[in-house]
């Protein structure tokens, strides 16, 4: 029998995590309110620049609250309330004199339902980048265009930009989705779940399409596939009941994870 | 552990354990019987030994199937995927283990029964001693998931290497002294390195234990005393 050294750790996690990559969103001391009740306890945790973050653990364990707070959505409703800190290139995106709406155009988000506009493709596109930027039409063609190839999503839409959005498949509309949300060149990309509701190959189609959006991009991904988390993601945060009970990069969190907790979840024995 | 949520994860992995468990039953026995068969000249417990290796084939057959039918069913991670490759990996070295002996046993067919110099015989059934403990030792290890065992038995090997330079050199002896003792001594000495060899693999499941227990790798240089290759006739070198 060969006497080679078993070297699993390597085959996943997609490519090697990058520990000092520089921080890009940074969580100290977050606490989170729904009304009374707390739902983040404490969560410190860093987001690496151009590295796809893992978020994963039970339901009710606040891994979507924690995405909702990395742009403010939650600012919408009056009885959710965050306090501690987040920096985003080390400013406090809490603080109230923080524009929230240029906030979300950096820090975009992807939900787990398709939410195109009721719009034409083009202008689910043009959209957002005309609320901020007064562009002449030729650009914007650009622009759109150029969204739409980076979504993987140019050669499906060329020859109806003017249909509506909502006349594409489930998985293409969650890829216009994020083309509109990179059409506004954001810094951070959030994804909710951005494929529990799609097929195997619209799923595929999206995992390849994170791992180029990663060069340019910082991601990250609330999922409950532990193995898509293991195969797209450089770093997994594991939380329960609101609390972040190990963080690391993938490829030790999914081999050898520190926390009996963590193993037990991620091998199906938890609770 | 606890128990996976999906019972029949459960059964799964219990159904590889069970196996590992028979085949290293039956290699123990083949080894001691082969050894056996070896030293007293018995040609009916040395068909047996050989008969016997059929089982283990199909056991290893039978784990790598369900190993891989784990792996594309439950997309096992962490302690559980390692396991599944550490069922893999074991089974292949109880089923050389097995063949080893079938070797041996053949070999005491070939030597069928001529008169052995006692010390010689004394000599092998030592090794066999010690490397029939390690086989034991280690299989309690895997079943256990007991590193210090695994360790243990993975350092104890030294001593067999040593063992064996030692059993090689007096039969280079015996070959000198007498031609007529070339042909089974010749035997021996292919008897003796399979008995090494099966202390080797049961250094590689010693690994294989710590990697499963741990994720981690033993250090790669185990202590090697096999000197044998140092041992000349002194005739014409």
């Amino acid at each position: 029998m060969s006497q080679i050294a078993l070297n699993t750790s390597s085959a996943i996690g997609q490519s090697t995590a990058d520990a000092h990559a520089p921080v890009r969103i940074a969580m100290r001391n977050l606490n989170f309110y729904y009304g009374d009740a707390p739902a983040l306890k404490n969560v410190s945790l860093d987001f690496h620049d151009r590295q796809v973050t893992a978020l994963i653990g039970p339901s009710g364990c606040g891994k979507s609250t924690l995405l909702r707070t990395c742009n403010r959505i939650y600012s919408l409703y009056p009885e959710q309330r965050a306090d501690g800190e987040i920096l985003l290139d080390g400013q406090n995106i809490l603080s109230p004199s923080v524009d929230v709406n240029e906030l979300r155009a950096r820090v975009g988000m992807v939900f787990q339902k398709p939410t195109p506009f009721p719009m034409s493709i083009y202008d689910n596109i043009a959209f957002g980048i005309r609320l901020y930027e007064k562009l002449p039409k030729s650009e914007l063609d650009g622009r759109v265009e150029e969204a739409l190839k980076k979504a993987a999503l140019w050669n499906e839409a060329r020859d109806k930009l003017r249909q509506s959005g909502l006349s594409l498949s489930g998985g293409q509309q969650q890829r216009l989705c994020i083309a509109r949300t990179i059409a506004q060149n954001p810094e951070v990309i959030l994804l909710d779940e951005p494929t529990s509701a799609l097929d195997p190959i619209s799923t595929g189609k999206i995992e390849e399409l994170i791992e180029q959006l990663r060069e340019e991009f910082t991601i990250v991904i609330v999922t409950h596939n532990m193995q898509q988390a293991a195969r797209i993601s450089q770093f997994t945060a594991f939380m329960y009941l609101g609390e972040l009970v190990e963080f690391g990069p993938t490829n030790k969190m999914f081999m050898t994870p520190s926390k009996k907790q963590t193993q037990d979840y991620i091998t199906g024995r938890f609770g | 552990m606890s128990e996976h949520i999906v019972s029949s994860y459960d059964n799964d992995l219990q159904s590889l354990r069970r196996r590992i468990s028979e085949m290293g039953g039956i290699a123990e026995k083949m080894l001691v019987d082969s050894i056996a068969a070896l030293l007293r000249g018995d040609q009916a417990l040395a068909q047996s030994v050989i008969a016997s290796d059929s089982r283990l084939d199909i056991l290893q057959r039978e784990i790598e199937e369900s190993a891989i039918l784990t792996i594309a069913r439950r997309q096992p991670l962490a302690v559980d995927l390692r396991e599944t490759i550490s069922a893999i990996r074991v089974s292949g070295d109880v089923e050389r283990i097995g063949d080893l002996a079938k070797n041996i046993a053949k070999r005491a067919l070939a030597i069928g029964g001529q008169l052995q110099p006692q010390k010689i015989a004394a000599g092998v059934q030592h090794m066999s001693d010690l490397v029939l403990a390690q086989l034991k030792d280690v299989l309690d290890a895997y079943a256990q998931q007991d590193i210090v065992k695994a360790v243990d038995v993975w350092r104890r090997d030294g001593a067999i290497d040593a063992l064996y330079t030692s059993v090689f050199r007096e039969l280079l002896t015996y070959m000198m002294e007498d031609p007529r003792n070339i042909s089974f001594c010749t035997h021996l000495l292919f008897c003796a390195k399979n008995i090494e060899r099966i202390g080797d693999h049961t250094t590689n499941i010693a690994e294989t234990v710590h990697y499963l227990v741990t994720g981690e790798n033993l250090a790669l240089d185990r202590p090697k005393n096999d000197r044998s290759i140092d041992a000349t006739t002194g005739i014409g070198v």
